[in-house]
């Protein structure tokens, strides 16, 4: 890990030091931000852990936890919204079995996130599997194309 | 290729037609002086894929084209001379955009973002240059001041002014910056005008930071919009090659630099000094105002913060003249503006229209009416700090002092159609949702008061309104509105206070019968299937998550209410129409 850190403490140094971009480096290395990368910078940087946790957590981008294997992203913008998407989200995760709180499977497989728009509006409703467009979707879809990457 | 181009599979297409260029029996000459380009977005998602076909000085347009079709269209077209009738666009498609003016889109969908070039050759850059060579700071004020532009992210607060502000205050250190951190759900035009002409911003930037005198800028955009990001990097990149950003641009003794700050997701900082505090590396809180940036900004400096389609209005301003560009619109609404038209709408997508165009002409002329064929029921403007226009008031004219007097703002341009199978109560739960999760903390009124409006409008979607909450919602949205620190939370209860004010029948429907005459606030629903119509083909009873349904072969099934979650899965598969909701 310690490399990588290196080369984020460096770009940190270098640019003036902006924590969201030290963030943001980290979790584009990483997938999120691990604790450990934390200790880190904390130690090399002489600055509080909790500064970087204020950042971390104030923003939506960051993760504390891994990402799953395959990422879905479920749009929630207000013409996604009254196209259905809650209704969609929701079966998605039942699908998956995640608790209301629960964002990534125990087997790390899949992680579902919740976006505020991504400005593909006239195709509502808009769920994204990994990165690929699914553009004026359902649930009925939506579930058939995860069972199948399930299956493999 | 927009936003939606692409996610329809615009690049499919393109390939497509690269490849049957390359390999078609076409003459040499079809061959030679065929090039295909992408473009930006041209406006009407909902015909995507669009592909102009410009041939001896005429246009031709097909929609929802598909790569498999593209090897037809090269063979009779581009080669044979005869375009493919059917797939050709029809009268409707020309009346999209018969009652639009495009400024900030006119070369959207006419040049290939990619390639400073094809800027160059419509005239991008030439007012920069002239300006830098010719004008006087103040002069450029003065022009931008007399064409009325006011801001167009939202606050509508006149640019000019805000330049002249920019301009007076002292210090040799200033900043301009471009707020791309497009927040609002169902707003696009600024990703649009990004990936579509970003050179037109950069030019945009050149020209503000004459005017104020500052050497550095930042574009902050969403991390949520990467192929925006990347083009732009690219624009910039390029411009800084050909000598338009660094040092002594064009020739003169003029240096700008201009850099990217991506965001990191979090609505409240396309507020001006949430922005700043972002750029500077912090969380996202907004401060209190007065000072203004123009006076107190980034690093205490002076910062001129303009929107993105604000920005790349100003080369056309600047090239045309302020007096064409005050000849659109009205007289406290100059020009025109982008809206993002979506919903239950016929054509969603990119309109740019003169201000004071009225609804309807908006709804019914552009937009092509409602897509079912069912009533409308109002008009969402404005995002979540919006407020929604009932159907009734179809004919008012769309501008800042029209719309601010019944309880709505134009905000960034987001325009969301609601029909009658849309619950102005569920609107409200919806936008409240939004902004209590976008909350910064800060401040009381709004941590604290946003919660509690989305408590009781939980309660009330759920059905445990109480007589008395409609009152609640009023007074406590009052004082959440005058006492909050920044714009979030003093427009937070927007949606709610306008919804109340033209729905509140449908409210009190919520409220004391327990009813959501929308069907849409599923807890207040119950299902349950038509005996008669059932044709017990079994699809309800596979969809149904929590084993609710029961029922054979050839019996008619039955929901049991006591297991529904009223998911509403049975609903959406079955093709008969036997389940019903109430």
């Amino acid at each position: 890990m310690n490399d990588s850190l290196e080369k984020i403490i460096q770009n940190y140094r270098r640019e003036g030091g902006n924590v969201i971009t030290l963030l943001q480096e980290t979790q584009e290395a990483y997938g999120y931000i691990p604790r450990e990368a934390i200790d880190v910078f904390a130690e090399t940087l002489n600055i509080a852990p909790s500064r970087f946790y204020g950042v971390a957590t104030f923003y939506a981008q960051f993760r504390l936890t891994p990402v799953g294997k395959n990422k879905i992203t479920a749009c929630c913008g207000t013409a996604c919204h009254v196209r259905g998407a809650e209704r969609i989200l929701n079966s998605l995760k039942r699908e998956l079995n995640l608790a209301e709180t629960e964002d990534t499977t125990k087997d790390r497989e899949f992680t579902i996130e919740k976006v505020a728009c991504l400005g593909f509006c006239s195709f509502a409703p808009v769920v994204l599997i990994n990165d690929n467009v699914h553009g004026k979707t359902n649930s009925d879809s939506l579930l058939k194309e995860l069972r199948a990457m399930r299956k493999k | 290729m927009g936003p939606a181009g692409i996610a329809a599979g615009g690049k499919h297409v393109l390939e497509a037609f690269r490849v049957a260029l390359a390999q078609s029996s076409a003459q040499a000459s079809v061959k030679e002086n065929c090039s295909s380009h992408q473009v930006g977005c041209l406006g009407l998602c909902a015909r995507d894929v669009l592909v102009e076909v410009h041939k001896d000085g005429s246009k031709i347009v097909y929609q929802y084209v598909k790569p498999e079709m593209v090897q037809r269209i090269v063979d009779e077209h581009l080669v044979g001379g005869t375009p493919v009738k059917e797939w050709l666009v029809d009268d409707a498609y020309n009346a999209f955009y018969k009652k639009q003016v495009k400024v900030v889109l006119s070369d959207c969908g006419r040049i290939d973002p990619e390639e400073i070039d094809a800027y160059q050759a419509v005239g991008g850059y030439e007012a920069a240059k002239e300006v830098l060579h010719s004008w006087f700071p103040e002069e450029v004020i003065e022009e931008i001041k007399m064409s009325g532009l006011r801001g167009r992210g939202g606050a509508g607060f006149p640019t000019g002014l805000k330049w002249e502000l920019g301009r007076k205050s002292p210090g040799a250190t200033k900043y301009i910056v471009c707020n791309a951190d497009e927040g609002d759900p169902g707003a696009f035009m600024d990703r649009a005008v990004i990936e579509g002409n970003p050179h037109a911003v950069i030019e945009g930037m050149i020209v503000g930071a004459y005017a104020i005198c500052a050497h550095h800028g930042y574009v902050y955009i969403r991390a949520e919009y990467p192929l925006a990001v990347e083009r732009l990097k690219r624009a910039l990149e390029q411009a800084t090659a050909r000598g338009f950003l660094g040092r002594n641009i064009f020739g003169t003794d003029f240096d700008l630099d201009i850099k990217i700050k991506l965001g990191a997701g979090a609505f409240v900082c396309g507020e001006e000094t949430a922005l700043i505090a972002s750029i500077e590396g912090q969380r996202g809180t907004p401060r209190a105002k007065p000072p203004f940036p123009v006076h107190k900004g980034l690093w205490q400096k002076p910062t001129v913060i303009n929107n993105v389609e604000t920005l790349a209005n100003i080369p056309y301003i600047i090239r045309r003249g302020c007096a064409w560009y005050a000849s659109y619109g009205t007289e406290r609404s100059r020009g025109t503006k982008v809206f993002a038209l979506t919903g239950k709408i016929k054509n969603p997508g990119l309109i740019e229209v003169p201000m004071g165009i009225t609804l309807r002409e908006i709804i019914e002329d552009i937009g092509g009416g409602i897509e079912s064929g069912k009533p409308l029921k109002a008009i969402q403007t404005g995002g979540p700090s919006g407020g929604c226009i009932p159907a009734g008031m179809l004919d008012m004219n769309v501008d800042y002092e029209s719309l601010a007097k019944v309880g709505s703002i134009v905000g960034s341009g987001g325009m969301i159609v609601l029909d009658q199978d849309d619950c102005m109560v569920n609107m409200a739960q919806y936008f409240i949702q939004f902004t209590q999760t976008e909350s910064c903390g800060k401040c009381v009124p709004c941590r604290i008061g946003t919660k509690r409006l989305l408590e009781t409008l939980n309660r009330i979607t759920k059905g445990h309104g109480r007589s008395g909450d409609i009152e609640r919602l009023e007074k406590l949205s009052a004082g959440i509105k005058s006492t909050s620190l920044c714009g979030l939370g003093q427009t937070a209860p927007n949606p709610i206070l306008s919804t109340i004010r033209y729905f509140r029948e449908e409210f009190e429907t919520h409220i004391r019968d327990k009813k959501c005459p929308a069907k849409v606030c599923k807890n207040l629903l119950t299902y349950s299937i038509n005996q008669d119509a059932c044709k017990a083909c079994g699809a309800c009873l596979k969809a149904c998550p929590s084993h609710a349904i029961a029922g054979a072969k050839k019996t008619p099934h039955k929901i049991d209410p006591a297991k529904c979650i009223r998911c509403g899965s049975c609903f959406e598969v079955c093709k008969f129409n036997s389940v019903e909701r109430e």
